[in-house]
């Protein structure tokens, strides 16, 4: 094939993963929606398919959720107060599972998608897919998808599918607006560091993505559990792991992806910057949000650690990190001008 | 949330009322504050935040025209903008004054809990608490084994594990109760790595400063065939620390011979550059051999402690000027500015020994010149179809004044403007080999060749391999410091009823870990060839 198929393939690919995205955001939302009044956990403890056994615990004090984190929560079969009604929650249960699972599919196929559309992107190319603002978006869904996809397989996180499918569709949506044609790298781009700078960048950012959802979530639910009376609590949100097992999960990835950020930001970037502009920092504007970025996620770790903080104000710290990497990427690349003006655009 | 405004207003009602504390406790209460985690992450919110304006606002240091510009454009905000430090933010007296007060902060965190850390590490790990069923993690069995077998297998499974182990024996006089307990403790890279961090990033401060105090900087534009020595008058513009001493430079010189550039000829990125390179000889210092060099983007040359990048190129067309007598006035290459992607240039030309009138030219010079209607422009950075098109000045250039004055702008104070025949501002298309008469016998310019420019930074930042190591250092610090875990544990042995109770209980410091499976494994090896436990504490899956 030559560069011009390899192209092609990508484009191709890119587009379908986009379409995908959708489809699986659109199936997660319906079973979101179809779980809307199904009765979460009972009295007894719950009987557990075969293939996803789920502990619940018998609980002298009524309603408790069943166990979190652990097997697929919408396995839990409902025993309903009224006996007329098991049939009917039966099934809501059951459509609610069946498009889960519809869109773990379609989310796995969307992820291949995008994976031959990046690698083709650099056969294209011929250098790293990762040289400028739509290839950078295009590789860092990847990563984000890659994440989702490893957490849903090893601690069963498919309630964060409906936001990271729609912020996949989304940030695919922007990323045709910052298309350009595969090609090769200005000079200053042409050095090893790109793979190690932009590729760390490109994880830590799906990373923190990953973390910025959970930290939604977590926020959503922590609010419901003071607010929502036992006997009200009803539906999809009740199905999610309980507000400390999200917090933990987003502690973990923000962990993962704090010192990644680290070394892009501040160790492989000075270090390029220093090898191609003669400095090792300088300021640029893309500099200044990668620091700002850094000091907000650094806060929230240490948000976690301070009285007071823990909780909701940790989350919302984490949020803020969360956007100032957007401006850091998206903002910076488009109004500032700087040393990073490799958009493309 | 709603909890910390009710403590914030109590302290407020309580500053209101209280007598106000002697200087001492202030003092004391001013420094508790200001070393607490909360003040802490104020200050780096604070930081992050104080950062935003810095990338919106042109910087001097970043891009001194830009500023000139704004201020140009905003009248009335500049003003305030500079009276706020606003065009240097990161080193305005505010911004320095938050990460000055986080270092001090810092510091201030750090020099305590080194000392509570070396502690740790010499002090024995903590006493059993009394009741392990409250302890998050626990389990329990009999065995007929002496105590004394239990507690030595216990610490030696844990020290194979690589626990730090501590034994209280049982105490043989009280036969009636005779506890013994085995405390164990693990984990403590963690702290270190939190501190080694915590040092690394004042380290990593302190060598920035030290780059800041002792460093130079300064850029200078090189045509080919000609050199540039490395002293302080040689560089168009130059900017050290406070500390910098000018006989600290390098004393090295080079020779620019070859330029070569590359753009991208066709397909969509038409006219992206693909390569820059600079070729020539350097001498490291006066006397020694001179050596060839090689330059390019990513590719600087280290020269002593200094180094030299390639951080700009562009076109100097070769003029030769003559004025009113037929006398040769000006002769060489003057580099144009590249303002654009497809490298359109600005420059000026500058005759001051010209006679009757002195002379100025200021124009573009275009690589690619292709007609836009009537007006000029460049369609591509390469060099294919070489133009310059210039408007002339005649009268005073100011340079006798001896006020220095930027070779890339005309004063034109003291200056006319030509015009032709038809009355409008006369302007001059050359191409390589054409030559235009002035006007009234004012002389003539011709425009002999191209030849290209390369502009090099030339610098030394002190402590950048300092800062790099405490960063590479750091990393590691907030590796451990995030994934190692203080962890805890007991084994403690009762003598019931002629065999031994064994109880065995696990506590971390930070949640996370699998605390029941942790106990259950770790039962196992003790007891192995012993009866099945007796488990009486949550079991695996407790967070």
């Amino acid at each position: 094939m030559d560069t011009q198929q390899w192209a092609t393939l990508s484009n191709n690919m890119v587009a379908a993963a986009t379409v995908i995205f959708g489809l699986a955001c659109i199936a997660y939302l319906i079973e979101w929606s179809s779980s809307r009044r199904v009765i979460v956990a009972a009295p007894v403890a719950a009987e557990a398919k075969a293939d996803a056994p789920v502990e619940a615990k018998a609980s002298s004090t009524g309603a408790e959720i069943a166990r979190e984190g652990q097997g697929s929560a919408t396995a839990v079969k409902v025993a309903a107060a009224g006996g007329g009604d098991d049939a009917v929650q039966a099934r809501r249960d059951e459509s609610a599972e069946r498009f889960g699972r519809i869109g773990i599919g379609l989310t796995v196929l969307a992820w291949l998608c995008l994976l031959v559309g990046v690698v083709s992107r650099g056969f294209a190319a011929e250098r790293v897919p990762w040289g400028n603002m739509y290839e950078f978006a295009t590789a860092g869904l990847l990563v984000v998808t890659t994440i989702f996809l490893g957490l849903v397989r090893f601690t069963n996180a498919r309630w964060l599918g409906g936001v990271v499918t729609g912020f996949a569709v989304c940030m695919l949506g922007l990323a045709f607006l910052a298309y350009v044609p595969a090609g090769p790298l200005v000079p200053a781009l042409d050095s090893y560091w790109l793979f190690l700078h932009v590729s760390a960048a490109a994880i830590a950012g799906g990373a923190f993505t990953i973390g910025a959802a959970a930290s939604i979530f977590y926020l959503v639910k922590s609010r419901a559990e003071r607010e929502t009376p036992e006997e009200e609590r009803v539906g999809y949100l009740w199905r999610l792991p309980s507000s400390t097992a999200i917090d933990q999960l987003a502690y973990r990835v923000h962990a993962f992806a704090f010192p990644i950020w680290t070394f892009a930001a501040l160790i492989a970037g000075p270090i390029w910057a220093e090898h191609a502009w003669g400095r090792y920092w300088g300021w640029d504007p893309k500099e200044v949000w990668a620091f700002i970025t850094w000091v907000v996620y650094a806060g929230y770790l240490h948000a976690r650690a301070t009285a007071g903080w823990r909780g909701k104000a940790a989350a919302i710290i984490a949020l803020i990190g969360f956007a100032t990497f957007l401006f850091d990427f998206i903002g910076v690349n488009l109004l500032a001008s700087g040393h990073h003006t490799y958009s493309g655009l | 949330m709603t909890q910390t405004d009710q403590r914030t207003s109590r302290n407020r009602d309580f500053a209101r009322t209280a007598p106000p504390l002697p200087p001492r406790q202030f003092a004391r209460w001013f420094w508790r504050q200001l070393t607490s985690m909360r003040t802490a992450l104020l200050l780096l919110l604070l930081l992050a935040l104080g950062a935003i304006p810095g990338s919106f606002i042109p910087q001097t240091k970043v891009d001194p025209a830009a500023v000139i510009r704004f201020g140009r454009e905003h009248q009335t905000l500049t003003p305030i903008f500079d009276r706020l430090g606003l065009f240097s933010v990161f080193s305005s007296p505010w911004f320095s004054a938050v990460y000055l007060l986080l270092m001090v902060s810092l510091i201030g965190c750090i020099v305590p809990r080194s000392f509570v850390y070396f502690r740790a590490l010499r002090a024995r790990p903590p006493k059993a608490p009394a009741r392990f069923d409250r302890l998050p993690a626990s389990t329990s069995y009999e065995t007929d084994e002496s105590p004394q077998e239990v507690l030595e297998r216990a610490a030696s499974v844990l020290r194979r594990r690589r626990w730090r182990v501590d034994v209280d024996a049982p105490n043989a006089d009280a036969e009636a109760d005779r506890v013994g307990v085995v405390r164990a403790e693990k984990g403590f890279l963690r702290e270190a790595g939190n501190l080694t961090f915590h040092i690394a990033a004042v380290v990593v401060l302190v060598a920035v400063a030290m780059g800041s105090l002792w460093g130079y900087k300064g850029s200078v534009i090189v045509v080919e065939g000609e050199g540039f020595s490395n002293t302080l008058t040689q560089y168009d513009d130059f900017s050290a620390g406070g500390l910098f001493n000018a006989s600290e430079l390098t004393p090295f010189s080079l020779q620019l011979d070859r330029f070569d550039a590359r753009f991208q000829i066709d397909g969509p990125q038409q006219g992206q550059p693909l390569k820059f390179e600079a070729q020539g000889t350097y001498v490291p210092e006066p006397g020694a051999d001179s050596q060839p060099f090689d330059i390019q983007v990513n590719h600087p040359l280290d020269v002593g402690n200094s180094s030299v990048f390639l951080v700009g190129q562009g076109y100097a067309p070769v003029v030769t000027v003559r004025d009113g007598k037929g006398d040769v006035v000006f002769s060489g290459p003057v580099p144009f500015l590249p303002e654009d992607a497809s490298y359109t240039s600005t420059g000026v030309i500058k005759a001051p020994d010209a006679s009757p009138q002195e002379l100025g030219f200021e124009g573009f010079f275009l690589p690619t010149a292709v007609m836009d209607g009537n007006i000029p422009r460049s369609a591509h950075p390469a060099a294919a179809n070489p133009a310059l098109a210039l408007f002339v000045y005649s009268g005073d250039l100011g340079l006798g004044d001896g006020l220095p004055q930027s070779v890339f702008a005309l004063d034109k104070n003291g200056l006319t403007q030509l015009q032709s025949a038809d009355g409008k501002p006369l302007r001059l298309l050359l191409q390589p080999g054409q030559a235009a008469r002035l006007p009234n016998g004012l002389g003539s310019i011709s425009f002999d060749g191209v030849r290209q420019f390369a502009r090099f930074e030339i610098g030394h930042s002190p402590g950048k391999m300092l800062a790099l190591g405490a960063a590479v250092l750091g990393i590691a610090g907030l590796l451990a410091s995030l994934f190692i875990r203080p962890r805890r544990a007991w084994v403690r042995t009762r003598r019931r009823n002629g065999r031994t109770l064994v109880e065995v209980a696990r506590l971390d410091r930070v949640s996370g870990a699998d605390l029941g499976a942790d106990v259950d494994q770790l039962t196992a090896e003790f007891r192995r060839s012993s009866p099945q436990p007796r488990t009486t504490g949550p079991e695996s899956g407790k967070d």
